[in-house]
């Protein structure tokens, strides 16, 4: 949440491809920033800083926990999140292969599972079941034990991007 | 209209992915936290710092006076008790009076920003008497202890005592009989979705809009009219997408009530979100049990008698303790067939959060100590794990000692399945040191054939609309929480009437528009749920094969509904398709409603004895499973190499979700095995965030290979049961056989952590070098 008493700044940002200018404060999280100003509610909070990975996005591409991220220190970088990964309405391959089958059941974990996964593409594009193992393991998931995570992004890897 | 759903019409065998999964890889579902709310107030509640004590003084006013601070409530808003069970709820939204356990909430407020809301919870001044707090259910159950309750002597909440068959008898017929005792530490739900409410209030209207992480909005409807002494009909609960529940949200749970509450007094909007350690304290799940259990077993492997008791530690207030303690006595049946069983429940009170229902509920814990003690006794009788589960197998259909109905059983084939998958017989006893393979089974209800709430009403109503567009639209109660519930409403509609699935919406748990429903609990939406769904769908089937027929001027007997086209049967030149039909029937009657339902009949309801409700239903599932790990001597750590997992679900409507909630399930059981576990200090949780409570990461757990066994339930939607449950409980006593095959060593508490295995290879180092300096001395 922002607090409202702390010093502001301007900050510019890209989100999703887009440049914003936002006068946030000093303190403000990247993932308040996010959900709060920028009302992309995809990425999620699911612990009290840094436990559970469901917070994650890319800051120039690079996978990182917003919940301890401070907004102001993405001052003229590149961040994305879980609803850029959406181009013309069609989903990315990891977010069809999540969904296909079934990495995703109550979805809450989802989001930054998914971010933390396109990370590991961009940089290994063809990631065996360590890699992926390695890549993920900051991301806590309550429902599926893994198994279809794992397969999603096996299979995510092996479609034309 | 010819013949019974198939089952397997309109679906690829391979299951569908979720109606709802694009919104979730997409980011666009919105949770509880992601709803609008940028007029909404912050809610923030004070807790007790004390364990327990008597409420000397509670002093808002300087918190009310706070500029921003928009609504303070205290106990002094709220004189009703709420709970999940009518005839056992103890607890107020905010404590009056007394408190009972660290954390418990004691008042809140709602200000226009977070940092007043925390502000103004430091103005709050509470001071307590403080009183004796205990923390185990030894201390707890000490003669001449305070009581937690006045109107609950030795502190105990319930005590279940029942004998079936001739306990001493069986005991007597028996060629080996062994004890043994059991630790389970208490574990929680550790849903990735911290609690949150949205309350919306608006004192012009006297209505109130609730949306909340609700597993059942049914119950949180009924709680929130009790406790704010509400109309009914002026509340709407709605469940926005629920970021997983396992038992968690099964209860209504204090910040509910305390939300509304503060919208109320504020007039307007409060949006609450509870941080990760709130989301611990509110807690409901598995509690710490105590297990002594004894088995009576002939030279060939069959069990003649059991004597099991269970000391289960509950927390401070009552919540569904009564249920968990009646499970864990009434599960020890429905398994296998066992001649005689003695059961001894003891649901004790403690000042730590109150705990609840957690997926497997009940049973798992009974579960791991039966299945660890078999294997002992089997390992004793030289006889191989799988004989000794194969010489109890039940017949279907019976009925248990204590009259549960088992109609389908598929516990057979799941031995079979894992047995050959995993390679058992080639692999036992030959593994190389450090490595074992260990196996157990288990089995869960397909929902309670008893609602909690009993209101004469079906178990489950599904309602369906078909209007000018053609699209069906499914209205349902039941709460998808992420198992895909949703999913499986909408095959057994498209199955059932012959359509694509995506001509099928659903729209679920909204009380403003959907049917009652009991919620997601006790793994009942597939059976009960899809049960009503196939019920409505065949009663929207008849209009529009009527009308078809009408139109083909043939008798309605002759059409038959395939792939969205109708025609007369055996095909034939006339046919219609579908919207053509739907405007034929529409053409008669306007736009179409029909309800379809479901309800357990009497004979499945259980035993006559008292709690005898418990444990009833209309399908178990079965599971069975082999656990494969390597522990390493030098650290005492286990890891899981490999799981095969069979469960028997009648029939797998969506297969793709049934092996998702297997896996779910059997690693979920994993984690109780080998490192969940909350820990207090003096009541104060040390484990209140997801660093300290270690649910297994990605990096730790192992392939599980899964199975799917059908024995086509004769009662079950298609012939199905239920999938979420019922392979958790095998996964503790698998591992813990497992370890046993590995290194020799029986461990008796779980989590099985590495301190634990260190500190019993230490010990069988130590009493070893015991032994070799006296025979050395002598």
């Amino acid at each position: 949440m922002e607090n409202s008493h702390s010093a502001k700044r301007l900050l510019k940002v890209q989100v999703n491809s887009r440049w914003r200018e936002d006068a946030v404060a000093e303190n403000l999280l990247l993932v308040d920033y996010l959900r709060d100003v920028a009302r992309l509610t995809g990425t999620k909070t699911g612990c009290d800083g840094g436990e559970c990975g469901a917070c994650t996005v890319l800051v120039d591409g690079q996978a990182v926990p917003a919940c301890i991220t401070l907004a102001v220190r993405c001052e003229g970088r590149a961040v994305e999140t879980i609803e850029g990964l959406v181009a013309q309405g069609r989903p990315n391959r990891l977010q069809r292969a999540f969904h296909e089958k079934l990495g995703t059941q109550c979805g809450f974990c989802t989001p930054g599972m998914i971010m933390a996964a396109e990370a590991l593409l961009r940089r290994n594009p063809k990631p065996n079941d360590h890699d992926i193992r390695v890549a993920l393991s900051g991301n806590l998931c309550r429902c599926t034990g893994y198994v279809k995570i794992i397969e999603s992004v096996r299979s995510a890897a092996e479609m034309a991007s | 209209m010819k013949g019974a759903p198939s089952g397997n019409g309109g679906t690829a065998r391979a299951g569908v992915p979720l109606i709802d999964g694009i919104d979730k890889v997409t980011g666009r579902a919105r949770y509880t936290a992601d709803l609008e709310h940028a007029d909404a107030l912050v809610g923030r509640i004070f807790r007790s710092p004390v364990s327990h004590g008597e409420i000397i003084r509670l002093d808002v006013s300087k918190a009310r006076a706070l500029p921003g601070v928009v609504a303070v409530v205290t106990g002094d808003d709220c004189p009703h008790t709420y709970g999940v069970l009518p005839v056992a709820m103890n607890e107020y939204p905010l404590a009056r009076e007394r408190v009972r356990y660290r954390g418990e909430p004691v008042a809140a407020v709602a200000a226009i920003d977070a940092e007043t809301a925390e502000h103004a919870l430091k103005l709050i001044e509470f001071e307590v008497r403080e009183l004796p707090a205990y923390y185990t259910s030894e201390e707890a159950r000490t003669p001449g202890a305070t009581l937690l309750h006045d109107n609950k002597p030795g502190n105990l909440e319930r005590e279940v005592h029942n004998e079936f068959g001739d306990v001493r008898q069986e005991f007597a017929a028996a060629d080996l009989v062994r004890e043994a005792t059991f630790r389970c530490a208490e574990v929680n739900h550790a849903q990735i979705e911290p609690h949150a409410a949205l309350a919306d209030y608006d004192p012009l209207t006297g209505r109130l809009t609730f949306q909340s992480v609700s597993q059942v909005i049914y119950y949180l409807h009924l709680m929130l009219a009790r406790c704010l002494e509400m109309d009914a009909s002026r509340i709407r609960v709605v469940k926005p997408f629920v970021g997983g529940g396992f038992g968690a949200r099964v209860e209504v749970l204090n910040f509910e009530i305390v939300t509304a509450l503060l919208a109320r007094s504020a007039g307007g909007k409060v949006l609450m979100q509870l941080t990760r350690e709130e989301t611990f304290l509110t807690h409901r799940a598995r509690p710490q049990t105590d297990i002594r259990l004894k088995l009576g077993m002939r030279r060939d492997g069959r069990i003649t008698a059991c004597e099991c008791e269970v000391v289960q530690r509950g927390g401070a207030y009552a919540g569904y303790g009564i249920v968990t303690i009646l499970y864990a006595g009434s599960l020890l049946q429905g398994i296998y067939d066992i001649p005689a069983i003695k059961y001894d429940g003891y649901r004790v009170y403690a000042n730590l959060p109150p705990c609840g229902a957690m997926r497997g509920h009940g049973s798992v814990d009974s579960r791991h100590a039966f299945e660890c003690l078999l294997d002992r006794m089997a390992r004793e009788l030289k006889l191989d794990p799988f004989a000794v589960r194969r010489a109890n197998l039940l017949r279907a259909p019976t009925r248990t000692l204590n009259d549960l109905m088992v109609n389908s059983y598929g516990l057979g084939e799941c031995l079979e399945k894992v047995e050959r998958a995993s390679r058992w017989t080639e692999r036992i006893g030959k593994l190389p040191p450090g490595k074992g393979l260990g196996m157990a089974c288990s089995h869960y209800v397909s929902g309670a054939a008893k609602p909690i709430h009993w209101t004469g009403e079906p178990h489950a109503v599904v309602n369906l609309r078909i209007d000018f567009d053609g699209g069906v639209t499914a209205l349902t109660g039941a709460a998808d929480i992420g198992q895909g519930s949703s999913t499986m409403v909408a095959i057994a509609v498209a199955e059932t009437l012959g359509i694509s699935l995506e001509r099928v919406r659903v729209v679920a748990a909204d009380s403003a528009i959907t049917p009652k429903d009991n919620g997601a609990y006790s793994s009942r939406i597939t059976f009960m749920v899809g049960n009503a769904a196939i019920d409505a769908a065949r009663s929207l089937k008849a209009l529009l094969t009527a009308a078809a027929a009408r139109k083909l001027e043939a008798s309605p007997e002759d059409i038959e509904c395939v792939g969205e086209v109708f025609q007369v049967g055996g095909g034939g030149q006339s046919n219609l398709s579908f919207g053509e039909v739907v405007k034929a029937a529409l053409a008669e009657r306007g736009p179409i409603t029909v309800s379809g339902t479901f309800t357990c009949p009497p004979e499945a309801q259980g035993g006559k004895q008292r709690g005898g409700a418990v444990g009833s239903t209309m399908g178990f599932s079965y599971a069975a499973q082999v656990v494969e790990v390597t522990v390493d001597e030098a650290t005492g750590a286990i890891s899981v190499d490999k799981v095969w997992a069979a469960l028997d679900c009648g029939h797998a409507i969506n297969p793709l979700a049934v092996e998702g909630q297997i896996e779910g399930s059997v690693w979920m059981g994993m984690g109780q095995a080998l490192t969940e576990e909350t820990r207090y200090a003096e009541g104060l949780p040390v484990h209140a965030s997801l660093l300290e409570y270690r649910v297994p990461t990605i990096a730790e757990s192992p392939p599980i290979d899964v199975q799917i066994v059908e024995s086509h339930d004769p009662y079950g939607p298609f012939g199905a049961k239920e999938a979420s449950e019922g392979a958790l409980a095998g996964f503790p006593p698998a591992l813990i056989n497992a370890v046993a095959n590995a290194i020799g060593i029986d461990m008796s508490e779980l989590p099985a952590t590495a301190d634990r295995v260190m500190e019993a290879l230490v010990e069988r180092r130590r009493r070893k070098r015991l032994g070799d300096a006296r025979r050395e001395a002598s």
